[in-house]
């Protein structure tokens, strides 16, 4: 089983996952990754603009891969796009699974191809001005891990 | 007529969103209606393009008819 959402409005995690973990009597564990706003460097606000005939697809896709994977009972992936200040969440990841291993790699796998295998644009204002936020090279050899 | 939608940061070299152009459109003609930065960043491999949201593993064979959406995708940033 899958959810996974993509929203434009600012979201408590603990909303999410609660009721998450309730729906799977039974497991052996859940893991939570929450991603948020930095607040250093100045940044004033971050936007994450999507396209809608592939975004929410690609992760549907990405979600049934990780569930595969490493035999999830299941997956929530929830996704802001628009603009958000530093302290908002942007994604989380919760996995719920019947051994522990599985549950927090299938997080750390989700989380890498989110991040540079998802289709984001990000971009981040200082001082009043906005700038596109280019890949870095960090985040190909984060997903190169897997294989 | 062929929608042209750019995504991130090309929408800013485009100076708008979208733009229909004429159709049938094939990768010579795209390249063709573009100009000066934004020509140069869908001309280089890591831009991709997709079509009706399906993505083109090499956007040299795009052929988009008429109601077609070609979408034009910079590398992502995401996360």
């Amino acid at each position: 089983m899958r959810d996974v959402r993509l929203l434009a409005e600012p979201f408590v995690p603990g909303e999410y996952v609660g009721p998450f973990t309730n729906a799977h009597p039974g497991l052996g564990g859940v893991c939570t990754f929450v991603g948020e706003v930095r607040s250093d460097d100045d940044v004033e606000a971050l936007e994450l603009l999507h396209y809608a005939p592939m975004t929410l697809a690609g992760m549907e896709q990405l979600a049934d891969q990780t569930i595969e994977r490493f035999g999830l009972m299941s997956l929530l992936i929830v996704h802001r796009t628009g603009v958000m200040l530093p302290g908002e969440p942007i994604v989380l990841v919760s996995a719920a699974a019947r051994h522990r291993r599985g549950a927090i790699d299938a997080v750390d796998f989700a989380m890498d191809h989110l991040k540079s295998d998802s289709w984001f644009w990000k971009r981040e204002k200082r001082g009043g001005v906005w700038n596109w936020i280019e890949p870095r090279g960090e985040d190909y050899a984060d997903i190169s891990r897997w294989g | 007529m062929v929608r042209l939608v750019f995504l991130g940061k090309l929408a800013d070299l485009a100076g708008v969103a979208e733009r229909e152009i004429e159709a049938p459109l094939d990768w010579q003609g795209l390249v063709d209606e573009l100009h000066g930065p934004l020509r140069e960043t869908v001309m280089q491999d890591r831009t991709r393009i997709a079509v009706n949201g399906a993505l083109l593993a090499d956007k040299a064979a795009l052929q988009a008819r008429a109601g077609d959406e070609v979408a034009l995708l910079p590398p992502v940033s995401g996360g």
